[in-house]
């Protein structure tokens, strides 16, 4: 239980898709103008990561991992078909999202008409193909653990355009210089709601991370702690300059 | 430029400055940015990208005639994860240490959308030749925004170039540290990539004034 509410909670704040790994961000600068929007493509993601990545987990478990065939036989165990993840998985979300699509359709009619135009754009969605591709090479041991990775990197990803969305929307009646309007202040207001998103890193109660995880998390702590040393004697500084 | 006509030269030269895929098209950021802390990652992953979509657009266009138009995505989609692979299993194969820092962003090709975007708008409708002019040109484009944000990141970030280092030694206080410069190790963080494309939208349209959004 403790390990799904931690995974539940890492891949919402601290891995989050957009502000950690910029995955998904083309249809997250696109469709971010209006907030009604931003959320009808925000379920969509919810509801496709959530299909996707349990599917995509039992074609890595029994299919491609090396030794994964060994249920068809001795002699098949040592095969490795990971080489072929890239055209499966992408293969099983084009063809997932266009069931989905016809699913709906047929009986969610209202869930169709908000979700509808989102759908397909989904397909080519890297947050998507980021999902699986990352369940993989963190090597998420369990099937309700893939569902759960599934479930809350898209509520990530959903926070993450519903709160650009609600900025965009503000920002409209602000004085920006001309040539930064649109894309250029979108760009830098990411970076710096990315930048607030870094503090959750602290929440990690590490021990089971993936080495590589561990890293870049190392690697971002370390950064950070360097910044703070940095920050206090200019401050001291600055302190001093004030009492003179 | 000399030896291609004038209109195949527009092709490979528009997307470079005033219709880049980045920052004018927006598209194609997703696999790009977090690995853009190093130059030398930049460069390979723009290369990789010029493989890819030039060689992508050359086989869509080939087969523009033949495929049914309702299932044109899927078809799409399996040309670049096919080419990918090639690109993936030569990485691993000649740069091991590089793949493993790659790791999914190499994956992540496949949903680029400059390559979907460039086989839907250009590659449908063009010829071989032309489609692979222009699978370079918005490739190139696109790579040209990485290896800039690669640069200052690896130089402010790390005070090295490719590996070497390029301003001296911060332990020893040589070259300019001598002077008290110290690395901004901020810009190694993902978010400083945003920032930094920010700016160059902001140079770009500041010097082309017709970019200016309303």
């Amino acid at each position: 239980m403790l390990e799904h509410i931690e995974l539940f909670f890492k891949s919402i704040f601290i891995d989050n898709m957009v502000f950690a790994t910029f995955l998904g961000m083309c249809s997250y600068l696109a469709v971010s103008k209006k907030v009604s929007t931003a959320v009808g493509l925000g379920a969509a993601v919810i509801f496709v990561l959530a299909v996707t990545v349990p599917i995509n987990w039992l074609l890595d478990q029994y299919i491609l991992k090396e030794g994964a065939l060994s249920w068809l036989g001795e002699e098949y165990a040592s095969y490795d078909l990971s080489f072929l993840s890239f055209i499966l998985f992408i293969a099983t979300i084009a063809t997932m999202v266009q069931l989905v699509e016809i699913v709906v359709e047929r009986f969610a009619p209202a869930l169709y008409n908000s979700l509808g135009i989102f759908l397909p754009l989904i397909a080519v969605n890297c947050a998507i193909l980021g999902g699986s591709l990352f369940m993989q090479s963190r090597e998420i041991p369990t099937l309700g653990l893939a569902l759960n990775y599934g479930i809350s990197s898209g509520i990530g990803w959903f926070l993450a355009i519903l709160a650009i969305a609600a900025i965009r929307e503000k920002i409209r009646y602000s004085n920006i210089p001309a040539p930064l309007r649109g894309l250029g202040i979108t760009f830098i207001i990411t970076g710096l709601m990315a930048i607030g998103f870094m503090s959750f890193g602290g929440m990690l109660t590490g021990g089971d991370e993936t080495p590589t995880e561990k890293d870049k998390t190392n690697a971002s702590i370390k950064a950070q702690d360097k910044n703070n040393t940095e920050l206090t004697p200019s401050t001291a500084v600055v302190d001093n300059l004030k009492n003179q | 430029m000399g030896i291609l006509p004038k209109k195949d030269t527009k092709l490979i030269l528009d997307p470079l400055f005033d219709n880049n895929p980045i920052t004018v098209q927006v598209l194609g950021i997703c696999s790009a940015l977090a690995i853009t802390a190093q130059l030398k990652a930049s460069i390979v992953m723009a290369v990789s990208v010029i493989a890819v979509l030039s060689v992508g657009n050359v086989i869509i266009s080939l087969m523009r005639n033949i495929i049914p138009s309702k299932i044109r995505i899927i078809v799409q989609l399996i040309v670049v994860a096919t080419l990918v692979i090639i690109v993936d299993q030569i990485l691993k194969a000649f740069s091991y240490e590089l793949s493993k820092q790659l790791s999914v962003f190499i994956g992540l090709i496949i949903t680029n959308c400059i390559i979907m975007g460039r086989f839907e708008a250009f590659a449908l409708a063009n010829s071989p030749w032309r489609a692979f002019l222009d699978g370079i040109g918005n490739a190139a484009g696109y790579g040209i925004i990485l290896i800039i944000v690669g640069f200052f990141r690896e130089l402010l970030g790390s005070g090295t170039l490719l590996g070497f280092p390029v301003l001296g030694d911060p332990i020893n206080k040589t070259g300019v540290y001598a002077f008290g410069y110290e690395n901004n190790g901020f810009m190694l963080l993902s978010p400083m990539a945003l920032i930094v494309i920010g700016l160059i939208i902001w140079v770009q349209r500041s010097r082309n004034k017709e970019l200016i959004e309303e």
